[in-house]
């Protein structure tokens, strides 16, 4: 890791940071039709990500919330180079994952795995559950034989509390459950101990019943192999739950980022405050506060001048239309990018 | 049961689907009452029989889908006596109107907003498009869309605003019933707040008498006086909001109410339900949630619990009180 580099980043970089993005953007070309594209000089993007720097320290679970659209799936890819950055840096143990040849970056893979939303499209019909399991450690060649590989495909599934696995092992995904279907997408990331697991709305597909053992059983797994896991999701409860650090994401930038505890009870961004406000609560006595936000996410073609959010911001002044917030860090490990914070 | 008829009185109505590998027992002796002028919210997980309910009540099954017993009382009349042209003409939208799930991608792409929500007006009442028209503009002005926005399309509008169009197109006969089908499911939790927000305003200044369909307890919650909570096509507690909540009697309901993280208070253990719900073509013997009950006895394996009423307002189908 190059000291100067880290040194000159917007945020501080902890000592014990196991995976590092700094600046990262990415900038989607909008396909024109053959006449607009004779008249258009230059090519319009969608600015999915538009430079976002953060750390997640090793064996920690590290939340990125925001809306549909706010790029924290993009975030996710990117950070596991499946899809290519427009700019930006990103640390994988110290190494710099964006200069690995192709060669080098496939040996990386294994220490690197996401688990998708959809388990029904994840995993390819025409497999059994044991040949999904199977395949990553043989690509990998983990195992010396059979026996073992068959032995070690048991156990993931026993990890995922799918017993007997004698049961699962010769189904196919059409089979099995919603529920049971994403444990073994799950079961598939952990395989190949990997050293960092993205994992993108893992939950959002599954009935609230269902979804508590899958979490806890994902919860049980981060601290039994000590993996680095980021956490994609819309619900900032959920992430309340299951993560100890946040950024929160608005049209490709980072808004807020810090301890999901402090940032829930006092937000200091007014979008956070008002993500927070709009949670709904199984709770039919509780009085909330109103969500005072109106409008909804502008298009990150064309975003917003000066602060991103400033059009839907009820605390909006003459400085925020014209000047962007950088993310500053206004408490230990807390950052806000905005002109006015809450305090 | 109480006596009472309410404005809507649904009495142990069935619905089965016919597939070829068996009836799918998809709603089983579903009861609830609804008085004028309150929401009574359906909730439960995929599969429960709470969108089979809703459309049973409009008569809106698939071709496969069967009432196959029970009432559904409405005005004093069995709506499942009806027939089908009457039903058309005289309740469908003009009494009981509906709020689809994803309603908002189901609007004509190549018609106006205004145009879709005077057809329905113009269908089922005697007047002219221009009248029509007028009145579409006052009910987009009512959810916040604004009548200046009549002529646009589909795609002109945002999900939010697309959704509210939806909510107006239901409101375009002054029904005495809406049913919304998770009107708020595919948006964002801040259009999604403010859509529900629209749903309350339009509850305290219209009166509406609603049923809330919906997946996520927490925004029942914050909308409904009553709530009936079903488990693989039955009801398994029904009452007042605050008492289901606060005083849940049935296992799944506590374990689901507890399933919710919520965002309020200290950090809590989030409860878990063990295994999956049942298949319906072969629902299981007794109680259909006993294989995931943690307080499950042999009784519950072979008798079916009936809704029984404990305190005021507040009933529950468990062997357990």
């Amino acid at each position: 890791m190059k000291q100067l580099e880290l040194e000159e980043a917007e945020i501080k970089i902890d000592k014990d940071a196991h995976i590092i993005s700094l600046g990262l953007k990415k900038y989607f070309p909008i396909k024109l039709g053959f006449f607009r594209s004779l008249f258009t000089k230059e090519i319009p993007y969608v600015r999915a990500v538009d430079g976002v720097s953060f750390y997640i320290k090793r064996g920690e679970i590290f939340g990125l919330v925001g809306e549909s659209g706010c790029g924290k799936t993009t975030t996710g890819r990117l950070l596991l180079r499946l899809i290519e950055p427009t700019s930006g840096k990103i640390y994988f143990n110290g190494i710099d994952l964006l200069a690995l040849t192709e060669d080098k970056l496939r040996k990386m893979r294994k220490k690197m795995q996401i688990i998708f939303q959809d388990p029904y499209e994840s995993l390819n019909p025409r497999m059994s559950i044991y040949d999904i399991l199977a395949e990553p450690i043989e690509i990998q060649g983990l195992t010396e034989s059979a026996e073992e590989t068959l032995e070690k495909v048991k156990n993931a599934l026993e990890d995922m509390d799918l017993v007997p696995p004698e049961q699962f092992l010769f189904r196919f995904p059409h089979e099995i459950s919603g529920g049971q279907r994403q444990r073994v997408a799950i079961a598939r990331a952990f395989i190949v101990n990997p050293e960092f697991i993205v994992a993108d709305e893992p939950v959002s597909m599954l009935d609230a019943s269902i979804r508590t053992e899958v979490l806890k059983l994902m919860l049980e797994m981060v601290k039994k192999v000590k993996v680095t896991f980021l956490f994609i999701t819309h619900d900032i409860a959920l992430a309340r739950y299951m993560c100890s650090r946040i950024a929160v994401m608005y049209l490709g930038k980072i808004v807020e980022m810090g301890d999901v505890e402090k940032i829930i009870h006092d937000p200091a961004h007014p979008y956070t405050e008002a993500l927070i406000a709009a949670v709904p609560v199984p709770d039919p006595t509780a009085r909330r506060a109103e969500v005072v936000i109106k409008g909804e996410v502008p298009s990150p073609i064309n975003p917003p001048p000066g602060c991103r959010f400033h059009p839907r911001c009820p605390y909006a002044k003459e400085r925020c239309k014209k000047e962007e917030p950088q993310l500053v860090e206004i408490s230990k490990g807390r950052y806000v990018a905005c002109h006015f914070p809450i305090k | 049961m109480p006596k009472e008829e309410g404005l809507l009185r649904v009495e142990d109505l069935t619905v089965h689907y016919t597939t070829l590998i068996g009836d799918v027992k998809a709603a089983e002796d579903v009861f609830f009452i609804l008085k004028e002028g309150q929401t009574l919210g359906l909730a439960g997980e995929s599969g429960c029989g709470k969108t089979t309910t809703g459309l049973a009540i409009l008569r809106l099954l698939p071709p496969n889908g069967k009432i196959v017993g029970g009432k559904v009382i409405f005005e004093g009349k069995d709506l499942t006596k009806i027939d089908h042209e009457t039903f058309r003409r005289e309740i469908r939208w003009k009494k009981i109107s509906m709020i689809f799930q994803g309603a908002m991608n189901s609007l004509h792409p190549t018609k106006t907003v205004g145009d879709q929500i005077a057809e329905a007006i113009v269908i089922h009442e005697n007047i002219d498009k221009k009248e029509a028209l007028e009145r579409a503009g006052k009910l987009l002005d009512l959810v916040g869309v604004g009548a200046e926005r009549l002529d646009r399309y589909p795609h002109e509008l945002s999900g939010g605003m697309k959704q509210r169009s939806v909510i107006a197109m239901a409101l375009a006969c002054n029904p005495r019933l809406i049913i919304a089908d998770e009107p708020t499911t595919a948006l964002d939790v801040i259009v999604q707040a403010q859509v529900m927000k629209v749903i309350k305003e339009l509850q305290e200044k219209l009166k509406l008498s609603m049923i809330i369909i919906s997946h996520d307890l927490s925004l029942i919650a914050e909308t409904s006086s009553q709530v009936a909570i079903m488990y693989a096509g039955k009801i398994v507690e029904y009452g007042d909001v605050a008492a289901v909540y606060k005083e849940s009697l049935h296992p799944y309901t506590e374990k689901l109410i507890g399933a919710f993280p919520s965002i309020l208070g200290p950090k809590k253990e989030l409860s878990t339900i063990h295994g999956f719900p049942p298949d319906l073509i072969n629902p299981p013997p007794g109680c259909r949630f006993h294989p995931r009950c943690p307080y499950a006895k042999e009784k519950c394996k072979k008798e079916t619990p009936v809704l029984k009423n404990i305190g005021k307002n507040h009933y529950v189908a468990c062997h357990l009180y």
